[in-house]
C-alpha cells in the first residue's frame, strides 16, 4: 500500500511506516539494512526499481532522497518536505520511503533520513548520479558504513577517478569496481589453471571506460607488471591478455554474454561472463558491508608489498 | 515420464537412498536401457568446435609446489571460492537423486560462478545414449528443478564439458571408455587430472565400482591432483556392514578422499547451529545441564514410503534417518567448542558427544517404533503401511521411531535427548527444540502462569529454516496473566533467496576439498553402536505399534514421555 504525506516530518513518517506495516498485517519484519539513495526525479524510478529487485536478497527499508530543484524563488525560500510511504507489494520485500525536498530542507536531508534508520541495522547510501567528489565527507555519507557511487554516470570517469583515488575513505565502494567481479574471478580462475608467472598484461576497453582503468590498476597492483591499455569497439572491457612465458592467458568477449578463454597449450572454451543489471551490482554490494580493501588497492594501482 | 517403469529390483532400489521428503520414484522412461554398450564408439568429444585429437595437446600437471595466485587475496572477498581444475563422473546418473538434485545443483553451481572454466561432468549408466541425449536429458532436469533461472550461455559453457558413458557396472569396455574419457578432458579442458566419482548407485554396487575404478585405474590421482569418492547414505545397515563397507572404500580410495553426503548437514540451517552456538555470546552460558530440561530432535515427513518399498522394508525409519541425521544434528547440538572450524577439529568433538551416548537401561520403556496405520492425511485417504504395495502385510519394519538417549558428561549429565523420527505424520518438518527448566522460584501466583509452558529455543531445520524463542510475556490487561509468545527468525525474511540448496554447497565443497559437513567414517561407525542394540532389541521383542496416519505418532511415545513427566512439542 502508499500513503502520500505533505509538507510532513520524519516522525509522522515513522507513524506512517507503522500504520503500513499494521494494516497490511506484518507488525513486524527482519529487515537486515537501510539503502539510502540519492538521485534526482529523472532517475529515481529506476534506482528504485533496481533497489527492489535487489531487496529479494536483501530485505531492507529504502529511503530515496529526491532533491527537487526549485524553479522561482518563492519555492527556494519556502522549505517542505513530502514523503510516499510504500510496504507491502509496493516496495519488494522490504519497506520504501520516498522523500522529496524542496527547498532550503534539501541541504539538511541527513536529518530527515537520520531518525528513519533502522534501529542497530547497517546503513548504505548510494548515489545513482551525482556523488559528491569525497562521499565520506557528505552529510549523508557520514551515516553510512558503506557508499556506493557509479562512475559510469559521469561525463569525464578518469578524472572523477582520480578524486576518488585521492578521496578514499574504507566504506567506499563504485559500480565500475562491482562490474568487474565475474571477470576477476574468471582470470584468477584462470591464473589458478596455469599456474605460471604473467611477465606483462594488456586489457582493452572501450575508451574512457572506468571499469578498465580499475581492472588495468588492479593488474597492475597484483601482478606487479605493467598493463597496457588498449582501445576497442567495446562494449566495455573487451579482452584482458595476461602474457607468461608460455603464452598468452586471453579472457575475450567481444559481444553478448558469451566469453572465450585461452590458456596456454589448450584449445579456447567458452565461458558466461555477462553484462549484469544493475540490481545484480546493488545485491552483490549489499552482501557486504566492511570496507572492501582491493577496491582501494585498485583505485591506487600501485604494486603493494604482501603484507602478512 | 511418468510411468512407473517395471524394473528390476536393483534399479529399483537405485532410487532408494532418496534425499528429500519430497522425492518420488519416476524415471526417464529406459525403452533403451538394455542395449549393448559394445556396439557403441568410443567417447567422442560432444562436438566442442575446435577440439583438437586428444593425445597432441596434454599438459603437464606441475606439482602444486607453493605457488599463489597473486590475484587472490583473502581480503578481496567478493572472489567467490571457486573449485579448482576438474570433473564429476557420476554412477547412476538416470536415477532420481541425480536428475532432481545432482543435476540441477551442479548448473545452479555453474550459474553462480562457482565452478572452474573447463568443468566437466561425465554420466555413467545402462543406458543406450549419446553424448547430446544425455546432455539433454541433463538439460530437462535442470530447467524442472534448478533453484537459478535458465541462462543460454551458462548451459552452452556445461554442455561442452558432458559426456556420457554407457555400460553395466561389470563392463570393462565401458571403464576403459571412462578412463579415455577422463584423460580425453583432461587435455580439451584442462581438468587437471582432478576427479570426483559420485557413487548415486544403490550400495550393493557400490563394492562393483570402486573395484572397477581402482583396476582401471581411475581411483589412482596422477601426481599433484586428486582423485575423490562420494558415496550417498545409507552406510550399511549395522555396525558390521558399515565397517565393511568402509574397508571396501577405503582399500581404493585414502580415508580422507571419501565423502559421505548427509544433505542434512548442508542445510544453511545446520550450519548455523555451530554460527549460534559459537559466535554468540547469548546462549552458550544456559546450553547446558544446569538450563536445559531436555532436547527433542524430529524429522517428520507427511509422505509414505512411496515406491520405496523394495528398499525400505527391512530398513525402518531409525536405520533411515535416526543413525545419520538425527545423530548428526544431536552431535552438533551437544558438542564442545571445536578449536577450530575445520573437518578435524568439528570430528574431535563430535565423535566424544557420540562415544559418551549412554542408552537407556530399560529399551522397552524408552524406545518406540511403531507402522503407520491406514487414515486420513491432510484431506486424502492413505492405506496403512502393511498394506502398502509390495509389503510382506507381517513386516516389522520401523516407520516410526523414537528413543531416548542420554550422553554422559558434565556438560550435560541427566538431560534426555528425546529424537524422533516418522512417515506420514502431521506434517512435514525437521526441528530441533531445547526446552529450559521452569523458573525455579516464580513470584506470580499459579493463575497468572497458567498457560506459561516451558521456555525453548527451536531450530527450524525445515521448512521455513530459522529459529524460534518460546518465552513468557503478560497478556495486556489490568490483571496479571503470563501466556507464551515467540520470537521470530526466519532465514526467507532476513536474507531472502540466498540460501543455496544443500547439494550446491555440497558438491562445491567435494571438488574444494573441503570435509567440514561430510560425517567421517569413525562418527559412521559410532552412529552404529548406538543404534545395534536398540535394534536388536526391537527383533526380539514384540511387534511395532500402529498409528494412525496423519497424527503425530502412536499412543506409546506418548506414553514414553509421560513416564518422564513430558510431553512432545507439536512442531
Amino acid at each position: 500500500m502508499k500513503i502520500a504525506l505533505t509538507d510532513t516530518t520524519a516522525s509522522k513518517i515513522n507513524k506512517a511506516l507503522v500504520q503500513g506495516r499494521r494494516a497490511i498485517g506484518t507488525p513486524a519484519v527482519g529487515m537486515v539494512l537501510t539503502l539510502v539513495i540519492v538521485t534526482d526525479e529523472e532517475n529515481a524510478y529506476d534506482s528504485i526499481k533496481a533497489a527492489q529487485d535487489a531487496s529479494r536478497e536483501h530485505p531492507s527499508r529504502t529511503l530515496v532522497v529526491i532533491k527537487r530543484h526549485a524553479r522561482t524563488l518563492r519555492d527556494r525560500t519556502h522549505s517542505r518536505l513530502d514523503a510516499e510511504v510504500r510496504v507491502g507489494s509496493e516496495a519488494g520485500t522490504g519497506e520504501t520511503v520516498v522523500l522529496r525536498t524542496y527547498g532550503e530542507v534539501s541541504d539538511h536531508a541527513d536529518s530527515v533520513v537520520l531518525p528513519l534508520l533502522l534501529p542497530d541495522a547497517p546503513v548504505v547510501v548510494w548515489w545513482p548520479v551525482e556523488a559528491p567528489d569525497n562521499p565520506a565527507a557528505d552529510p549523508l555519507g557520514a551515516l553510512a558504513q558503506r557508499r556506493i557511487t557509479d562512475l559510469y554516470a559521469f561525463e569525464r570517469p578518469l578524472e572523477v577517478l582520480q578524486t576518488r583515488a585521492r578521496n578514499y575513505a574504507p566504506g567506499d565502494t563504485d559500480l565500475a569496481w562491482t562490474r568487474l567481479t565475474l571477470w576477476r574471478s574468471m582470470l584468477a580462475a584462470a591464473l589458478d589453471q596455469a599456474r605460471v608467472e604473467v611477465t606483462s598484461a594488456a586489457v582493452e576497453a572501450e575508451p574512457d571506460n572506468p571499469s578498465a582503468e580499475l581492472l588495468a590498476r588492479w593488474l597492475q597492483a597484483r601482478l606487479g607488471v605493467t598493463v597496457d591499455r588498449v582501445p576497442s569497439q567495446g562494449p566495455f572491457v573487451t579482452t584482458v591478455r595476461l602474457s607468461t612465458a608460455t603464452g598468452d592467458i586471453v579472457v575475450d568477449r567481444p559481444a553478448g554474454p558469451l566469453a572465450t578463454l585461452t590458456l596456454p597449450g589448450q584449445p579456447s572454451r567458452t565461458l558466461a561472463l555477462k553484462v549484469r543489471p544493475t540490481s545484480e551490482l546493488i545485491a552483490e554490494e549489499l552482501r557486504r558491508l566492511d570496507a572492501d580493501e582491493m577496491y582501494a588497492v585498485a583505485l591506487r594501482g600501485e604494486p603493494i608489498k604482501e603484507t602478512v | 515420464m511418468s510411468k512407473k517403469p517395471a524394473e528390476p529390483a536393483a534399479r529399483d532400489a537405485a532410487t532408494g537412498p532418496s534425499p528429500d521428503a519430497a522425492v518420488g520414484t519416476e524415471e526417464p522412461s529406459p525403452k533403451a536401457m538394455q542395449a549393448a554398450a559394445q556396439t557403441h564408439e568410443p567417447a567422442a568429444p560432444a562436438a566442442p568446435k575446435e577440439a583438437p585429437a586428444p593425445s597432441e595437446v596434454r599438459v603437464p600437471v606441475q606439482p602444486a609446489a607453493d605457488w599463489v595466485n597473486p590475484l587472490r587475496d583473502p581480503s578481496d572477498r567478493r572472489l567467490p571460492r571457486i573449485a579448482g581444475p576438474s570433473g564429476l563422473v557420476i554412477f547412476g546418473v538416470t536415477g532420481d537423486l541425480s536428475r532432481k538434485k545432482l543435476m540441477p545443483a551442479v548448473y545452479d553451481l555453474a550459474n553462480r560462478g562457482l565452478l572452474p572454466p573447463g568443468f566437466s561432468l561425465v554420466g555413467f549408466a545402462r543406458r543406450d545414449w549419446e553424448n547430446q541425449d544425455f546432455a539433454q536429458v541433463v538439460y530437462e532436469a535442470v530447467k524442472e528443478h534448478a533453484r537459478t533461472p535458465f541462462r543460454e550461455e551458462v548451459w552452452h559453457q556445461l554442455t561442452e564439458g558432458m559426456r556420457f558413458i554407457p555400460g553395466d557396472f561389470d563392463d570393462d569396455t565401458a571403464f576403459k571408455q571412462l578412463k579415455d574419457a577422463v584423460e580425453e578432458l583432461d587435455a580439451s579442458r584442462g581438468t587437471g587430472g582432478n576427479f570426483a566419482f559420485y557413487l548415486s548407485v544403490p550400495p550393493k554396487f557400490f563394492p562393483k565400482v570402486v573395484q572397477q575404478l581402482k583396476k582401471h585405474g581411475l581411483a589412482q590421482a596422477p601426481e599433484g591432483s586428486w582423485r575423490r569418492a562420494v558415496i550417498e547414505k545409507p552406510f550399511g545397515h549395522d555396525l558390521a556392514s558399515a565397517r565393511e563397507l568402509n574397508r571396501i572404500v577405503h582399500d581404493v580410495f585414502d580415508p580422507e578422499q571419501v565423502f559421505r553426503i548427509d544433505h542434512y548437514l548442508g542445510k544453511e540451517t545446520v550450519q548455523n547451529i555451530l554460527a549460534l552456538r559459537f559466535a554468540n555470546q547469548m546462549y552458550e552460558p544456559i546450553w547446558n545441564r544446569s538450563y536445559v530440561d531436555h532436547v527433542q530432535i524430529t524429522m517428520a515427513e507427511d509422505i509414505g514410503i512411496g515406491g520405496r518399498a523394495g528398499y525400505y522394508d527391512g530398513i525402518g525409519a531409525a536405520r533411515d534417518v535416526i543413525q545419520n541425521h538425527l545423530l548428526q544434528l544431536m552431535a552438533l547440538t551437544a558438542m564442545e567448542e571445536p578449536i577450530a572450524f575445520d573437518a578435524e577439529a568439528l570430528l574431535t568433538e563430535k565423535l566424544k558427544v557420540l562415544k559418551s551416548v549412554r542408552l537407556p537401561e530399560d529399551l522397552g520403556a524408552h524406545t518406540v517404533r511403531a507402522q503407520y496405520a491406514e487414515g486420513w492425511q491432510g484431506g486424502a485417504k492413505v492405506p496403512g503401511y502393511l498394506q502398502e504395495e509390495g509389503i510382506d502385510p507381517a513386516s516389522k519394519t520401523d516407520t516410526y521411531a523414537a528413543i531416548k538417549l542420554g550422553i554422559d558428561n558434565r556438560r550435560w549429565a541427566g538431560v534426555p535427548f528425546y529424537l524422533r523420527t516418522g512417515k506420514r505424520l502431521g506434517r512435514r518438518v525437521t526441528e530441533i527444540a531445547v526446552v529450559f527448566k521452569r523458573a525455579p522460584h516464580s513470584p506470580f501466583d499459579s493463575t497468572a502462569t497458567e498457560e506459561l509452558g516451558e521456555n525453548a529455543i527451536v531450530i527450524r531445520v525445515q521448512p521455513d529454516e530459522g529459529m524460534t524463542v518460546r518465552f513468557g510475556s503478560k497478556v495486556p490487561g489490568t490483571s496479571m496473566e503470563i501466556r507464551d509468545v515467540t520470537m521470530d527468525f526466519a532465514y526467507g525474511e532476513s536474507f531472502t533467496e540466498s540460501s543455496p540448496e544443500a547439494y550446491e554447497r555440497l558438491i562445491l565443497d567435494v571438488l574444494l576439498g573441503d570435509a567440514n559437513l561430510f560425517p567421517r567414517h569413525q562418527e559412521v561407525e559410532e552412529s552404529w553402536k548406538i543404534l545395534d542394540p536398540i535394534e536388536r532389541y526391537w527383533d526380539e521383542h514384540g511387534r511395532p505399534a500402529q498409528y494412525a496416519s496423519g497424527t503425530w505418532g502412536p499412543r506409546e511415545a506418548d506414553e514414553m514421555l509421560a513416564r518422564d513427566g513430558r510431553s512432545w512439542r507439536r512442531p
